[in-house]
């Protein structure tokens, strides 16, 4: 519990950097952060926008010491401003339109490569020198080389304009209105498919020689030695001393690269144009729309936070010696 | 019939560019219920023709040479499903590393139940309540069984693993320097409970260690290991009164007597070293001796 | 009892028992216990491995070619690359290898002199990083407690934080060009090697030269410097060839968003073109192909190096001879005669 405390504790801390780096970034700049803003906007904003900008970055006079407590007060409770390309719309409603969509295809190829991999990983070390364990690091390290949207474009391009196996857009056809019927599910499973096919491609081979480097650790443990010595079945002692044990290092590490993953989402997005907080992210800083844009960073980093705090609770269940006696 | 008979033992690693002999040509046997002892310096073998008896060791290792037979059964002939139904059943081990050979994420009364239902037909509530009483023989209270290795001192995780080696009553006990990780008293502790234990069940032991005097205490017969081979091969009090071999008698001289007057100390000296050591001889009955090497230097500083 | 026995007084015996066989083990793959006897031994020894090692080699062919010719741009194609031509979107040919773009560019030259600022960004950029890395991991090493604290709170903030978004945010608000690329890559890839490094320098913090050198009064910089960087050599260049990975995937990230400098001509900035101009939707892959495997070409370069390092300092990573399951038994090959 102490383990989880602390780690909750760690993760407050890094939210409020976070936040504060939004706070800063716009004031760092030399000059007027929102004069600078409109003169490298083309299109031609509208006093209440204005307005509404200057509330958010809050330039609208007084020092620092009075608008950061009012800026910290004003996110915590979720008030990230209204929307500068999308007025009058607020920010948090456009964000929570377009957060589903990236929980969607950032978790389940999350998943598939993670699940995928490590179990790959574990075969190829356990049979050392077999066709797995040569062919498949090599080649994996190689898809993984290309860039998260090349491999997305190739994707689009093979199978989405040239066979037109799959659609090119969106997460969802034109014309149908999310529901819970089964033509919708399909439907959007249908759209998924490629955006999470590419980046499973790309993140699939770190994991696979993370676990395998780990899993040729463990299986020179002595504990291996020992089950192996008391005759128990290769399956359990592939499975339940070498692989339980090489899990835990992979587990961590799944915390680590769930940032990684969102940034590949982000790009899979953009290319996939695919509704997500990327696609939107991408479109605020085209649009200049500084409020959004803030309101999108903040959300993906709470988003990573949390996904961080769920891999500690896993990995309190995977490991006793921090399940503190 | 002897429980276990090595002959001509050859254990080689095989790299591309040399191999190098971790065993050579080593052969002893031991009888039903006796405890032989195996010594020598760190490198010398001893643990390669332990983990050798159990076709434990792994590439580069290879049995290149001799036999080994397990009470008439030839060990190197048996296939993977063979071995795992003769190991621990048959032969059981207690590792040099005893403080990490427990899997650290299952509970020890799992990792007994485990080996108990590896080798037979058993519910699990038998198995756990079997395991129960396995850990009450080495004085550890029972519900220790939900116990994690990391919640265990090293005394009692090393009891633990042998409750776990006598689980299925083996006919041999493998001691790999059992007690090196331990301070002297547990390491007192855990002799006498192998000594209780050993009486009770009537296993064979083969003990390996580097400690001549726990050595010495603990073994019936006692052979002495250089690179890989046997140099000396003798009854314990023989080792001690009347050895032969220069290499044995500088390991003597290397460690204090724990009663009588006090004697100089005198150290391995770099030059007592044998390369190619030639086929033991029998000097006196049950006292095998390999001849040559350099007589050892009676006043090296 | 124990002080006494042979073990300890035998020569100091370097082939271990079963555990460790003694073949297995060669000078280079040591790991770092003593002090090396001259500095940049450790790094010299690591080298000369490497350059034994397939992998590494190909791993340095390649890179090699890609700075070659990335030097021999202006030789290879001389004049702007970028500057409109006639006749735009013809696929290879002989008089244009890799074909023209929309605009008429040729894309060879396009994917040549793009290598100039990729590989200049990439390699500055991880250099960098792997210098913040090595300053913060060494001195959160060295110095423990509260340094070490501090440092690492901030370390790990800087891994949670995502990123790519971090780095469009930060590229949106700063000004645009190369420097502000560079710095952006530098903020937000330093933390992985800091961790990476402060942890291989608290082993070394623990090795007894150290304990020595702070005792007989040695200035704090003096022994980072000198007695554990040298030792670190390996596990530094394995982060500094992450590090470049990490800062060319994400320079080309950064630039087919549109948020790099629009002005370079970089791989990046190519296959924002390519993607802007819907090169690809409408069937135009040569124009889509060249950048993208040119990027994925360097990083499987460096990746390959990478691997290689691994290879090199972890034997056990090694491709053994024959395909065995971990749990096989001892192989018995019985020669006619033991010997």
């Amino acid at each position: 519990m102490r383990f989880i405390l602390r780690r909750i504790g760690f993760y407050l801390l890094a939210f409020w950097v976070s936040i504060t780096l939004n706070f800063l970034l716009p004031r760092l700049m030399p000059g007027d952060p929102v004069t600078r803003m409109l003169s490298r906007s083309q299109q031609r904003l509208e006093p209440q926008q204005i307005e509404a900008l200057q509330q958010m970055l809050g330039v609208n006079g007084g020092p620092w010491w009075q608008e950061y407590p009012d800026y910290l007060r004003r996110v915590l409770t979720g008030d990230f401003g209204v929307s500068i390309s999308r007025f009058p719309t607020p920010v948090t409603e456009v964000i929570a339109q377009q957060l589903p969509w990236t929980l969607l295809l950032g978790g389940v190829s999350l998943v598939i490569a993670v699940v995928l991999g490590n179990l790959l990983g574990i075969l190829a070390a356990w049979r050392r020198g077999g066709l797995l364990d040569s062919v498949a690091p090599p080649l994996l390290v190689f898809i993984g080389s290309f860039p998260y949207f090349w491999l997305a474009m190739g994707a689009l391009y093979l199978f989405g304009v040239m066979l037109g196996w799959a659609p090119l857009r969106h997460a969802f056809s034109v014309g149908l209105t999310p529901s819970w019927d089964p033509t919708f599910i399909g439907d959007v499973a249908a759209h998924l498919v490629l955006p999470a096919l590419s980046i499973v491609l790309v993140s699939i081979g770190g994991w696979m020689l993370g676990m395998r480097n780990t899993m040729i650790a463990t299986n020179a443990e002595d504990y291996i030695l020992m089950a192996e010595a008391k005759g128990l079945s290769p399956s359990r002692i592939m499975l339940r001393y070498g692989a339980r044990n090489a899990l835990l290092p992979s587990v961590t590490s799944i915390g680590m690269s769930i940032g990684f993953i969102v940034g590949g989402a982000l790009l899979t997005e953009v290319v996939f144009a695919y509704p997500g907080v990327g696609y939107q992210l991408l479109a605020a800083v085209q649009g200049l729309d500084y409020p959004l844009m803030q309101g999108l960073f903040l959300t993906i980093t709470a988003a990573v936070l949390l996904a961080n705090l769920l891999v500690d609770l896993v990995y309190v269940r995977l490991d006793p010696r921090v399940r503190v006696a | 019939m002897s429980v276990l008979e090595v002959q001509d033992l050859t254990v080689e690693y095989v790299s591309d560019e040399r191999s190098v002999r971790g065993a050579d040509r080593v052969s002893f046997s031991i009888e039903q219920g006796e405890i032989l002892g195996l010594a020598g310096e760190s490198g010398c073998g001893k643990s390669t023709c332990a983990n050798a008896i159990m076709r434990l060791l792994k590439e580069p290792a290879r049995i290149t040479g001799g036999s080994i037979r397990f009470d008439g059964h030839d060990v190197l002939d048996m296939d993977a499903a063979r071995l795992r139904q003769w190991r621990w059943r048959e032969v059981a081990m207690v590792f040099q590393s005893a403080m990490s050979s427990l899997n650290p994420v299952m509970r020890i009364g799992d990792q007994l139940v485990d080996t108990l239902r590896a080798h037979e037909r058993i519910s699990r509530a038998d198995a756990w309540r079997r395991a129960g009483e396995l850990l009450a023989m080495v004085r550890i209270d029972a519900d220790r069984l939900r116990a994690y290795p990391h919640q265990l001192s090293g005394g009692q995780r090393q009891r633990v693993v042998i409750a776990m080696a006598c689980a299925l009553r083996p006919r041999l006990l493998i001691l790999d320097e059992p007690t090196t990780a331990l301070d002297v008293v547990v390491q007192q502790e855990i002799l006498q409970q192998i000594r209780e234990l050993q009486r009770e069940l009537d296993f064979a032991v083969l003990f390996i260690t580097h400690d001549m005097s726990l050595m010495l205490e603990l073994s019936d017969r006692i052979g002495i290991m250089v690179a890989g081979r046997i140099v000396e091969l003798a009854p314990a009090a023989t080792i001690r009164d009347d050895a032969r071999h220069p290499y044995t008698r500088a390991l003597m001289g290397a460690f204090p007597p724990i009663s009588g007057p006090r004697t100089r100390l005198s150290g391995l000296a770099e030059g007592v070293r044998f390369t190619d050591v030639p086929d033991l001889v029998e000097v006196a009955p049950g006292h095998l001796v390999a001849p040559g090497g350099a007589p050892i230097q009676e006043e090296a500083a | 009892m124990s002080i006494q026995s042979p073990e300890s007084l035998a020569h100091a015996a370097a082939v271990r028992d079963a555990a460790e066989p003694p073949s297995t083990r060669s000078i280079a793959t040591r790991p770092p216990e003593r002090r090396p006897r001259a500095r940049g031994r450790q790094l010299l020894r690591l080298l000369r491995a490497l350059s034994r090692n397939g992998k590494a080699v190909a791993g340095l062919v390649i890179l090699l070619v890609f700075v070659a010719l990335a030097l021999a741009a202006p030789l290879l194609f001389p004049g702007d690359p970028s500057r409109i031509g006639s006749g735009g979107a013809t696929p290879p040919s002989a008089e244009h290898l890799l074909g023209t773009t929309a605009k008429g560019q040729d894309v060879l030259a396009l994917t040549i002199w793009g290598a100039r600022s990729s590989l200049l960004v990439g390699f500055v950029a991880g250099v960098l990083s792997t210098i913040v890395g090595i300053v913060v991991g060494l001195t959160s090493a060295f110095f423990g407690k509260r340094v070490d604290d501090a440092l690492s709170l901030v370390t790990n903030v800087f891994l949670l934080i995502p990123g790519l978004p971090l780095l469009v945010l930060l590229a949106a608000f700063l000004p645009a060009g190369l420097g502000t690329v560079i710095a952006v890559l530098v903020i937000t890839g330093w933390a992985g090697s800091a961790r990476v490094l402060r942890a291989q320098g608290m082993s070394i913090r623990g090795k007894d030269y150290v304990g020595a050198a702070i005792t007989s009064g040695e200035r704090p910089l003096r022994i980072m410097l000198r007695e554990m960087l040298p030792n670190m050599a390996s596990i530094v260049m394995t982060t500094l060839l992450a590090c470049v990975i990490g800062a060319i995937g994400a320079q080309a990230g950064l630039e087919f968003l549109g948020l790099g400098d629009a002005n370079t001509l970089s791989w990046g900035t190519n296959l924002f073109w390519a993607s802007s101009d819907g090169a690809l939707m409408i069937g135009q892959w040569w124009i889509f192909v060249p950048s993208g495997l040119a990027i994925a070409l360097v990083a499987f370069a460096l990746a390959l190096c990478n691997y290689a390092v691994d290879e090199v300092t972890n034997p056990r990573l090694r491709r053994p001879r024959t395909a065995r399951s971990a749990t096989a038994p001892t192989t018995v090959a019985r020669k006619e005669d033991a010997r």
